[in-house]
Parts: structure tokens; sequence; C-alpha cells
């Protein structure tokens, strides 16, 4: 099957009904219909840890928002790792994939940038490096030197990159800087680890460590945030190169048209994300030089 | 504690099977109990053993593939609070290492990543050991002084040993769980009690009521003869009752005795006063005689002046009556004497119609017996004039009179005669010396009718015996007949 037979409009009848009723994001979506050829087409969209993907009522309610708007059959696919997420890119079993920074720099050959989400209405976030609540004898990242270490997933930024990156700063090899390290595949987990003591530090994302804060404060606030990262560009939502033209639009107007309206909004609201904008490659130079000091790209 | 076993039985059986009851529900409830705490134990070996099993398949490849926070979140899927809440819940999961260091655990705050098994404490020194020389598995351990039950398991791989997988207990909670269980055990003993006791109660002071009654009863004596049981009082057959009826049976042998006793000493007393009598009858009788003649002689002589004549014949008449009253005390019975017949019946009957007619007594006549028995005639016939004559005077006018005479209970040996009247019934008094002379107890009488009866009946060999009886006088005379002599005077 052609790619572009993956998302086009019923037929002319509906598309005539669909501008009867003003709706903002059937009229993008007239313009794509004129290159579909197919009529059954799904949008499969991966979804991975970049924020808290487990909240599954959240999930479900995107994926009927998105279908809705879209007017096409939205799949969500869900995986815990960055890794298997960037696989079904590579074998474009996948459309989309809101995915980290560092992964997207990683298949910046077979991605195109597609929207960046607005977080405090910025398209930035940051890595914290968080310990128990109770242990008031770590002051900074040097003083976890021979601790247990809990990173996020090898392929994410603040869980993994930046920390590295850190302890690199401080003139140390993060390979044997800590006693023990392990993944745990979710930056909530790694805010469990911590909270538990499995790990006396950890790693994560901003964004979600202050989602966290609000969703689930009885595990969020047993941790605290010991410092805090530079700024990185926030982790984006891609298409993969194979996606037409026609289709990256339509998905690019509907994602930037989600906080123009209520249920959009209210959507929003629940990520605690202010919208989407188009970003740019320029936002991930900072992810880009710390790839760069561990000879990666 | 004498003081105890001095108490009645009315209060001693339902105390002692009370004590006894609430003694077997305590003994019987803590014999359930160590059961139920082995069992308890048991119990959890065994829940371990399935969760120990299920974790270490299900841990070998994260631990294969140091996983560490998969491995972790396996360990603590078993844990569901802070503290464990029942017995069977375990408290911490460990994995160990193949080098006894402790890979993940289900609480890292106590038992953290990384530290050697044995520097977690005396329990962990003991289990260390343990796990390396082990070959049964799973292996239960539980270190004295310790408030921990531990259970662990090999995790292996294709025959490979990875590690060991550690489930630890919280003896603690055992505790409190165990108080409940006593608790209950209690509360039931108690309800079991509740039941048991009053019926016990009722069922001891029902057993106790009869011996203590006989009891009661046996104090009494040898002072008075008690009376016999009543017969609903214990109607089984078993010691007690058998008991019961041995007493009842020696009171009538006692009852016997004592009447047999009075009997005695009432006929040695007559046969005094009939010996004496008749050496006073004898002593008159010579000398009266003599003067009996005289005076007859005396009365022949025709030169008696009239004054003198009516002197002698007043001492005639007095001498007669010295000799009279002396022949009367003195009863005399024949040898050779006729045989009874039924015309000895027939006159007696006849004799007494005046005094029957007179007085307006209805009188029964019941005489079975043959033409003739060998009995001496005029005795049994003075016999029967003076009881049935006596009888007639005691009833009231228009009173009843009755007579049977017969066989004694059928027996070939023995004449009985039975004479009622429904007059005033006998005085105890009066039947202690009713026999005795000059005893009359009605005006008019002397005294002498009864006496001449019982010194006859008593020449024969027989007996003679008076008592009240359905509201009526009875006499009863048992004659001999022939050689054997009757045994009772009673009908």
């Amino acid at each position: 099957m052609h790619r572009d037979a993956r998302m086009s409009l019923p037929n002319r009848n509906r598309r005539r009904w669909l501008i009867g009723s003003g709706c903002l994001a059937a009229i993008g979506l007239i313009g794509l219909s004129r290159k579909s050829r197919a009529a059954d087409g799904k949008i499969r969209v991966g979804m991975t840890p970049a924020f808290l993907h487990d909240q599954h009522s959240l999930l479900y309610d995107w994926r009927a928002f998105m279908s809705d708007a879209l007017q096409r059959p939205v799949e969500f696919v869900q995986r815990d790792s960055y890794r298997e997420t960037m696989d079904l890119l590579r074998l474009e079993k996948l459309d989309f994939a809101w995915i980290c920074d560092y992964p997207y720099l990683h298949l910046k050959q077979e991605v195109r940038l597609l929207a960046v989400p607005l977080y405090h209405g910025r398209p930035y976030y940051r890595s914290y490096l968080i310990v128990r609540k109770d242990n008031d004898q770590v002051r900074s990242m040097a003083d976890l030197a021979g601790s247990v270490f809990a990173y996020a997933d090898p392929y994410s930024n603040t869980g993994y990159l930046a920390p590295r990156y850190e302890i690199r700063q401080l003139g140390r090899d993060p390979a044997n800087f800590f006693r023990k390290t392990f993944f745990t595949f979710s930056h909530r987990k790694v805010v469990e680890a911590v909270a538990s003591g499995l790990a006396q530090g950890g790693a994560v994302d901003s964004y979600i460590r202050d989602t966290l804060v609000h969703v689930e404060p009885a595990l969020a606030l047993r941790t605290r945030v010991l410092s805090r990262s530079p700024e990185y560009g926030f982790p984006p939502f891609v298409s993969h190169r194979s996606v037409s033209d026609a289709d990256f639009q339509v998905m690019q107007r509907h994602l930037f048209g989600t906080n123009k309206t209520e249920a959009g909004r209210s959507l929003l609201a629940r990520l605690h994300l202010d919208g989407f904008i188009a970003g740019g490659p320029a936002l991930y130079e900072g992810v880009a030089r710390m790839m760069r000091a561990f000879g990666e790209a | 504690m004498r003081w105890l076993f001095n108490l009645s039985f009315r209060h001693k059986i339902p105390l002692w099977t009370s004590f006894l009851i609430g003694f077997s529900i305590f003994v019987v409830g803590a014999a359930l109990m160590t059961r139920a705490y082995e069992v308890m134990k048991s119990a959890v070996v065994i829940s371990a053993t399935n969760l120990g099993h299920t974790l270490a398949n299900t841990v070998a490849p994260t631990l294969l593939h140091d996983d560490v926070w998969r491995t972790f979140e396996i360990v603590r899927s078993p844990i569901r609070g802070e503290s464990a809440r029942n017995p069977a819940e375990v408290d911490a999961v460990i994995v160990l290492t193949r080098n006894h260091k402790v890979f993940v655990s289900s609480d890292p705050d106590t038992l953290p990543m990384l530290t050697e098994a044995a520097a977690l404490g005396a329990d962990w020194r003991q289990l260390s050991l343990r796990l390396g020389d082990e070959t049964t598995w799973p292996l239960v351990l539980e270190p004295e002084d310790s408030s921990y039950l531990y259970v662990a398991l090999p995790i292996t791989d294709n025959d490979a040993q990875l590690g060991h997988l550690v489930l630890r207990y919280a003896k603690s909670v055992f505790h409190p769980w165990f108080i409940d269980t006593i608790w209950q055990g209690v509360g039931l003993g108690l309800l079991v009690l509740a039941v048991l006791i009053p019926i016990n109660w009722y069922w001891g002071g029902r057993m106790a009521a009869p011996l203590v009654d006989l009891a009661q009863r046996m104090g009494m004596m040898p002072e008075t003869v008690p009376q016999p049981l009543p017969p609903d009082l214990y109607p089984y057959h078993d010691e007690l009752g058998q008991l019961f009826q041995a007493y009842d049976r020696m009171v009538l042998a006692l009852r016997d005795k004592a009447a047999l006793e009075s009997e005695m000493v009432s006929s040695e007393r007559l046969a005094a006063i009939g010996q004496l009598t008749a050496g006073i009858a004898h002593e008159i009788n010579n000398p009266l005689a003599g003067l009996i003649t005289v005076v007859d002689t005396l009365k022949l002589r025709r030169d008696l002046d009239p004054r003198a004549l009516r002197s002698l014949e007043l001492i005639d008449r007095g001498l007669t009556q010295i000799r009279d009253t002396v022949a009367a005390l003195l009863v005399q019975t024949r040898a050779q004497a006729r045989p009874l017949n039924q015309h000895d019946l027939e006159d007696i009957r006849t004799l007494i119609q005046p005094q029957v007619i007179k007085r307006r007594i209805q009188l029964a006549w019941s005489a079975a017996m043959p033409a003739e028995l060998p009995a001496p005639a005029s005795l049994v016939r003075q016999i029967l004039i003076n009881l049935l004559l006596n009888a007639s005077q005691a009833a009231a006018e228009g009173g009843h009179v009755s007579l049977w005479l017969g066989r004694k209970d059928g027996s070939e040996s023995c004449l009985s005669i039975v004479v009622r009247n429904d007059g005033t019934l006998l005085g105890d008094e009066q039947l202690a010396h009713l026999f005795e002379p000059f005893a009359s107890t009605r005006p008019g009488g002397h005294g002498l009718g009864l006496w001449v009866t019982y010194q006859i009946v008593t020449q024969l060999d027989g007996r003679i015996a008076a008592r009240n009886i359905d509201g009526q006088v009875e006499f009863v005379v048992n004659l001999p007949l022939g050689e054997t002599s009757c045994t009772t005077a009673s009908a």
C-alpha cells in the first residue's frame, strides 16, 4: 500500500458536510484529501516515556480527540523504551511519534520535526537531579559518587545524557562514577526508585517530575530536586520522512490548533502543556553539543 | 481443703463436674491452640514456598540481565503495605546474588543493594551459612531470638544457579493473630461452659437429692426406724437404685424386728402376770373350797335363825363370786376335747344373737370351714363368743361387726379367726395393755374377756393380735391345727 493512501477522507459529500459544520480541523483536511487516494488509512502515533504515558484514560481521550479532529482512525502505539519506538520508526511502522530530543537527533536522517510542545509557554525543559527528600547529606552530583544511581532510558536526554554530561564536566568518568546504575525505562519510575531508597540519586525530566507533583504528590514529594540542568529543547513530535507533505501538514495544523478549541485546551491542561509550535533544529543544539562531547554526533 | 471434701453431694457433684468440664475445655483448647500455631506456621511455609517458586522463576531472567528495576518491581509486587497484616503476608523479599550480596530487596532502606548478606545482622549471617551447604529446598529458618521467619529458594536458569530468593515473614504478626485465635477459643469455651454448667448443676442436684434424703433418713437411726423412701424418688436400677432398694429392705426388716421385740416384751409380761395370777388363784382356791363346804354344811342345819341364815347366804354369794372370779383368772384348758364342727359355729351365732339384736348390730358372717376341724371345739367356741360379744359391745349402736374364719392363707395347719368392729379405734396405750386382766376400756366390763381369750390362745400355742385397720378395730387369732405352730399373728 502506498504511504499516501493512509491519509484521506471518505468522499466529497462527507467533505461538504464538514465544510458546512465549519470545523477548523476539517478545513485543513480538505486540502489533505485532494492528494489522498485511499479511504481507510490509519494514523499510527508512537507514544514514549517523554511524558506520563501510563495515564491510560488521558491517552484514550487524546486518541479520540485526534481521531475526531482528523476524521481518521488513529492508533497510539505505546512502548516503554525509546529504543523500541525508534526501531518502529526506522521500520516505518509509525507515521508520527512523540520522542525525546536525544532520539530525535539520533534519527535526524529518518524523521522530520513536526511540532514542539510548549511547556510553561516555552519549548524548553531541563534535567533534574533528584534525591530522597530525607537525604540531606547530598548537596551536588559530586556527593553521589559511589552510590546507586537510577537512569531513565539510554536514549533519554534528561534521564541519561545530561547527568552523564554533568559528571563528565566534573572531570569524572560516568562509567565508573557510580557504584551501580540501572535503567527504569520511565521517568516516573526513576522518581519511584529514588523515593523507595533503591537508588540514592536519579535523573529525571523536569516536565514529568513537575507534572507528577500535581498528579501523584505522595510519590513525587518524597523526592527533592538537588540540581537543575540548563534548558534543552522540549521532546518533539516527529514524522517519518516517508509521510507525505499533506499528511505532515494536516497533523501539524491539528497540533497547532489544539489550544484553539475548548476540548483541546482541556486536553492540554491534563498534559500540563500549553500548545504546540513548529520549533526548529536550533532548539536542540545543546543536546547535539553533549552528544558531540560523547563522540555520538 | 478438707472442707471442700466435706461439702454435701448436692454441691460437690456439680462443683466437681464443673471443674472437670472447665479443665477438659482448657486442656483441649490448649492442645488445639498449640496445633493451630503449628498449622499456621506450616501454612505460612507452604504459601511462602509457592510464592517463592513463582518469584524465583520470574526473577531469574531479570537477574541474568542485571535488570535492577524490573527485579525490584517483581520483588515488591507481593508487598502490600508498610507492614504485613496477616501471618501469610510476606514482610520482605530479597534477591541474593551467587556470592550472597543483596541484588535487590523489597525494602532497600534496611536491606540496601550490594550489601553483603552477612553484614545485615545475626539472622543473615546464619542464613548465609546455611545457604552455602543446603541441598533440600525450601530452606526454612527460624533463628532463635529473632522476630522473623525466613524461607529461601535458589534462583536457577537452566540448572545454572544465579542466586537465592529469600522471603522474610514477621513473627510479630503471628502473635496478635494467634492471640485473636486464643480469645476466640476462650469465647467459645465460655459459651460451652455457659450451656454445660447449668445442665450439669441440674443433673448433679437431681442425682444428689436421693442421696441427701437417704443420708438424712439413715441419720435418724437407731433412735427411730425411718420411713422407706418414696418409690418415685429414684426409679432406676443402677448402683444408686440398688442402694435405695437395699435401704428399703433394711427398713422393713428393722420394722419387723421392732414389732417382734415389742410383741415379745408384751407376751413376757402377760406370761408373768399369768403365773402370778395362777399362783394367787391356787392359794385362794384351796381355803375357798373349805369355806364353801363349811357354808354349805351350815346352810343344811335347821336350827339357824333367819338372821344367821341371811348372813350365811350373804357369805355364800360372796364366796361364789370369789370362786367365779378366781376360776376366770385361772384358765385351764382340758387336754381331751372334741373337734370343732359346723354346729359349734351355728350355736355361737345363736348365742350372740340376743346381743346383736339388742344393739341392732349388722353382723357379717363368713366362715369357710369343712365339716370338722382338728381344733378343740369348746375353747374355740369360748374364743369366738368372747371376741364377738366384745366386738358387739365395742361397736356403736347400729354399727358393723364382721367375722371371718378359715384356714390361714389356704394353709392346712393354721386356723385363722378375724373379727372386726367399727367402733372407737384403740389408742396406743390401750393396744399395749389390751390383753392384761382388768384392762377394760368399757364401763361395766370387768376386763377379763380378752385376758381369758389370750390365755386360751396362748395355751393352744396360737397367737392373738389387735390393730386398727381401715377405720376398724381388728382382732386376729391364729390357731395351729395339729403339731406345727402358726408363725405370726398378723392376718
